[in-house]
């Protein structure tokens, strides 16, 4: 369990609850729980979905948790106002995590154990499975409907349109038309059932808004596959893992549908389902050495497999792109349980001394914009890029600004010579720093009979790609690629700034999927009178202003989810920031972190130093 | 270390059809013991190409680590090299072979980086029939780091050391024939001769050309007692065959010794003319090819020349239906489908 709320929630009883479905898995019961999410996302009110789902195929409990929140509000939130409860296996435990005050919607075709009784919640009985088993004969139907009839009976006790479910039922059934009527048949069987049997709408509900705009709801695998089709990735070779599986078949997707040659019918991309991370991460580097852009995409194992081949890119600069969708750790894990905790082997990914830049979305329209950008960052670095997104981000759904792209967007391929640029030149060395820079010019294999040829590897060599063991020319390489480090910092993503000038001696400094729970943390501790500045990271190696706002501040609440405060201790490595005035705020349980731990541990954390404040004569408030 | 090799070059030698020397398939001065036989493959390589007329840029040498992986320094010197990292070379020639689908691709590789560390990559290049040379130049021994036993050394073969090798060894051809490789040979660096039209033939083969090479190594493998060394190799080598590769637009006639002779045609319409010696055996043939292999290490004999082919099966290209333009040449206005379809995509979110 979590520590004590410091702060309640708001009261306001429209268009702010969380909802929670206990499925089993396998049962399919996300189409039905995707319904009721996209049901409220379309009446205008912004909404977050989250699975949490079982390392399993079917059989295992599974839930469905949705937060609707009138102030958009996008992070997870704690405390469950209605649970739907429908898998028995998990039911004593689903009771337990009601909120007081709270539903519970539960199958009553079997009476309930007096175990599972309560006295200070509500208890919504329907014989979901009785009216499944007299409705339908076929006996997966009767499993599916059961689903839609609690939709159905929601959508009475939560005002949900019907017609918006309808709508949703004919796009989803599009070309199987069959399938509407017994659908829309079951929803109005659970509408009938709740209207005659209890009252509504419950003391929270729903009331359409025009809060959506143009958002989109997306999952941030399917924004990273997309990113890599329009930043012009031709290779994806991937293995498959859980959390990243669906970017490799994102990319497929779109690509399958957007890049086939109109002519020949022929594919203007390939994808390789590897035999192992090690193969994948080999055949990204293979590829764009030959000058394709290329990428894949896996989870923390996948990244600890693939270190010698990222060591390689980095020494022999060589572009990568690589996805990781971060998963709990080490080792297996709970795979499928989110966290941001490859921050460190990701940055320093490889024996011997290498870094890599890194880039951390928090939307999905930032996965999308940043796989894209990321290919011209690998190319314009010659180094491996790692887009560290995680599960929560990669694999549930989110409220999002549309995706956008510049129409007048040219790649940048960084420097690479062509033929004529060869053959006005006297001897072309692949690895001298022309321009000061640190990034030497490249050439694709083929451009010239004669002249740009050479050979890469992993060995030491000097500025002509010539294989040397001396030292002085390993060194000078050694430091010009810190050279190259310095550049990155000045392409890398800035980070965003929450206020124009620093006005606080306590700052809180985020990144990824702990931005949401943070920027509400932020207003819930602002309520109480703590006011903070905030910034948020977007981007490894670390640049100025990143350096200035930690510089400026008394005190930074570092928010991450792992449990080393992995992003702290790599602040602390590049910036020597005197690691007294970071302070730690950290979830690693699998779950996303919420707002109410965020603000919790901050003010905890504030009052025990005011407390001994007075014998140290130094404040923090 | 540099080496740089003179570039004076004698104004007779004789010109391939594209003008260029037998030199300017060189590569720098090799670091390998004297008397290497990997010093004598890449001869060879350097002769099959020459002798094929192909444009040294236009290849691309990929290898892992090992004394083996250190000779695409050593040909091919007008071609781009890479020397990845230990038993990954197959993954890197995939990934540069999807690129583009144009250059001729050689991996090359040793018994230790394929045979052990690399024994996945090997197996799964082989599965996918990348278009590409693979050559592994096997002594049955790490020569890097002074001659422990590899896998390909044989049970009962003798070190340098005196130690007798306990353990079966991993036999590359047969393992390639039975994973479906679509071409599968075995020489001996001693024999050029044999090894120059397979090399010209792995090359016009569209999919992967298995080539295993016994390379003895002089410094850690060539005492009596091992099965890797010079004179066993060259006493008990049994050849499936003579081989002559013929060009499409330049039929040759090769001149038959006694025997039956038979011939393969590549997807180019150019051929193979074999002459074959071993009996009971069809060079298109899998169950034969794996017989032939076996029956004749019962009988201690390398069975060398072309094994086993299959001319018909498609590269990964065509397995996965990629475009025949390489598609490390398409742009933006190929690859990036642009802000009306964007606009498409982000309405099927709301």
């Amino acid at each position: 369990m979590k520590e004590q709320q410091a702060i309640a929630h708001p009261q306001a009883r429209v268009n702010d609850f969380v909802a929670r479905f206990a499925n089993v898995n396998g049962t399919g019961s996300a189409s039905a729980n995707f319904l009721f999410a996209k049901a409220i996302f379309r009446m205008g009110i912004p909404v977050t979905p989250k699975n949490i789902f079982p390392s399993n195929i079917q059989g295992l409990p599974t839930w469905y948790e949705v937060r609707v929140s009138e102030k958009g509000y996008l992070g997870r939130r704690e405390g469950i106002d209605l649970l739907v409860a429908v898998n028995a296996q998990s039911m004593k435990q689903d009771i337990e995590s009601v909120h007081p005050g709270g539903y519970l919607m539960y199958d009553s075709t079997k009476k309930l154990h007096t175990d599972m009784i309560r006295g200070d919640i509500h208890y919504l009985g329907i014989p979901m499975m009785e009216m499944a088993n007299e409705n339908y004969s076929n006996p997966r139907q009767r499993q599916l409907f059961k689903n839609i009839i609690y939709v159905g009976a929601l959508s009475v006790l939560l005002n949900i349109e019907f017609e918006v479910l309808e709508t949703l039922l004919k796009e989803q059934f599009a070309g199987k038309e069959k399938l509407i009527a017994p659908n829309v048949k079951a929803l109005k069987l659970g509408m009938d059932y709740a209207s005659k049997h209890f009252d509504y709408p419950l003391d929270f509900h729903l009331e359409r808004r025009d809060l959506i705009k143009d958002k989109i709801l997306v999952d941030g695998n399917t924004a990273c596959g997309l990113g890599a089709v329009y930043g012009g990735a031709t290779v994806m070779a991937w293995y498959p893992i859980t959390p990243s599986t669906s970017v490799a078949e994102a990319f497929e997707k779109f690509a399958s549908k957007y890049r086939i040659d109109p002519e020949t019918g022929k594919k203007n991309y390939a994808v390789v389902q590897a035999e192992d991370e090690l193969a994948a991460m080999g055949m990204v580097i293979g590829a764009n050495w030959n000058g394709a852009r290329s990428l894949t995409a896996t989870s923390g194992p996948g990244v600890s497999l693939m270190n010698e081949f990222i060591g390689l890119a980095y020494f022999a600069e060589v572009p990568a792109v690589l996805i990781d969708v971060q998963r709990a750790g080490p080792s297996t894990g709970m795979p499928t349980r989110t966290q941001q905790s490859d921050i460190t082997i990701a940055a320093y990914a490889s024996h011997g001394d290498s870094k890599h830049p890194l880039l951390f979305p928090s939307t999905p329209k930032e996965c999308f914009e940043m796989t894209a950008t990321s290919f011209d960052l690998a190319d314009r670095l010659q180094t491996p890029i790692i887009l560290m997104t995680d599960l929560d981000l990669g694999m549930n759904d989110h409220m999002s600004d549309p995706f956008e792209w510049d129409a007048e967007k040219k790649y940048d391929r960084g420097k690479v010579f062509n033929r004529e640029e060869l053959e006005a030149m006297g001897r072309y060395g692949r690895y001298l720093d022309n321009e000061g820079d640190g990034i030497p010019y490249r050439t694709y294999p083929g451009t010239h009979p004669s002249k740009g040829a050479f050979t890469t590897r992993g060995t030491s060599r000097d500025e002509y790609a010539v294989y040397t063991e001396s030292s002085e020319a390993y060194v000078r390489n050694m430091k010009r690629l810190l050279t190259k480090w310095e550049t990155a910092k000045t392409i890398m993503p800035e980070p965003h700034l929450y206020q124009e000038e620093n006005q606080q001696e306590i700052g809180i400094l985020f990144f990824g999927t702990s931005t949401y729970s943070s920027e509400e943390a932020k207003d819930m501790l602002g309520e109480k009178g703590i006011h903070l500045d905030a910034i948020r990271i977007k981007a490894f190696p670390f640049g100025e202003a990143t350096e200035a706002f930690i510089q400026s501040h008394k005190l930074v609440f570092i928010i991450e989810q792992n449990r080393d405060g992995q992003l702290r201790s790599l602040i602390i490595n590049e910036m020597q920031t005197n690691p007294a005035k970071l302070v730690p705020v950290l979830n690693y349980d699998g779950m996303p972190i919420t707002a109410d731990d965020i603000a919790s541990q901050i003010s905890n954390y504030l009052k025990q130093k005011t407390a001994v404040a007075h014998d140290l004569s130094e404040t923090y408030i | 270390m540099t080496y740089l090799k003179p570039i004076f070059r004698h104004p007779k030698l004789p010109k391939n059809k594209l003008g260029y020397t037998l030199k300017e398939y060189e590569g720098g001065i090799s670091t390998l013991c004297a008397g290497c036989g990997h010093d004598s493959i890449s001869a060879t390589i350097v002769q099959a190409c020459y002798e094929m007329d192909i444009e040294p840029h236009l290849v691309a040498k990929i290898s892992g680590i090992g004394c083996s992986s250190k000779t695409p320094a050593y040909f091919l010197g007008n071609s781009h090299g890479f020397n990845s990292v230990h038993g990954r070379m197959p993954s890197v020639a995939t990934g540069a072979n999807m690129a583009n689908k144009d250059l001729v691709y050689f991996g090359v590789s040793g018994d230790g980086d394929t045979a052990s560390i690399g024994m996945g990559q090997f197996v799964h290049a082989i599965r996918r029939n990348l278009n590409m040379v693979y050559i592994v130049m096997n002594n049955g021994c790490y020569g890097l780091t002074k001659g422990q036993d590899s896998a390909t050394a044989d049970l009962g073969s003798k070190s340098k050391a005196g130690s007798i090798n306990p353990f079966q060894p991993v036999d590359l051809a047969s393992l390639a024939v039975e994973l479906g490789a679509t071409f599968v040979a075995q020489s001996f660096s001693g024999d050029k001769q044999q090894l120059v039209p397979l090399i010209k033939a792995g090359i016009q083969h569209k999919g992967l050309a298995f080539i295993n090479v016994m390379s003895p190594c002089v410094t850690f493998n060539n005492n009596p007692g091992s099965t890797k060394s010079y004179d066993y190799v060259r006493e008990h080598m049994q050849a499936t065959g003579t081989l002559d590769f013929v060009p499409e637009e330049k039929p040759i006639h090769a001149e038959y010794e006694e025997g039956t002779g038979t011939t393969v045609s590549l997807h180019d319409g150019s051929e193979m003319k074999l002459h074959k010696l071993a009996l009971n055996w069809d060079p298109e043939d899998r169950v034969s090819a794996a017989n032939a292999i076996q029956q004749a290490r019962m009988k201690d004999e390398i069975l060398t020349g072309l094994l086993y082919i299959n001319p018909v099966y498609g590269d990964l290209h065509d397995i996965i239906n990629t475009s025949d333009t390489p598609l490390n040449t398409m742009k933006e206005n190929t690859l990036c489908p642009g802000t009306e379809k964007l606009d498409t995509i982000n309405a099927g979110f709301r």
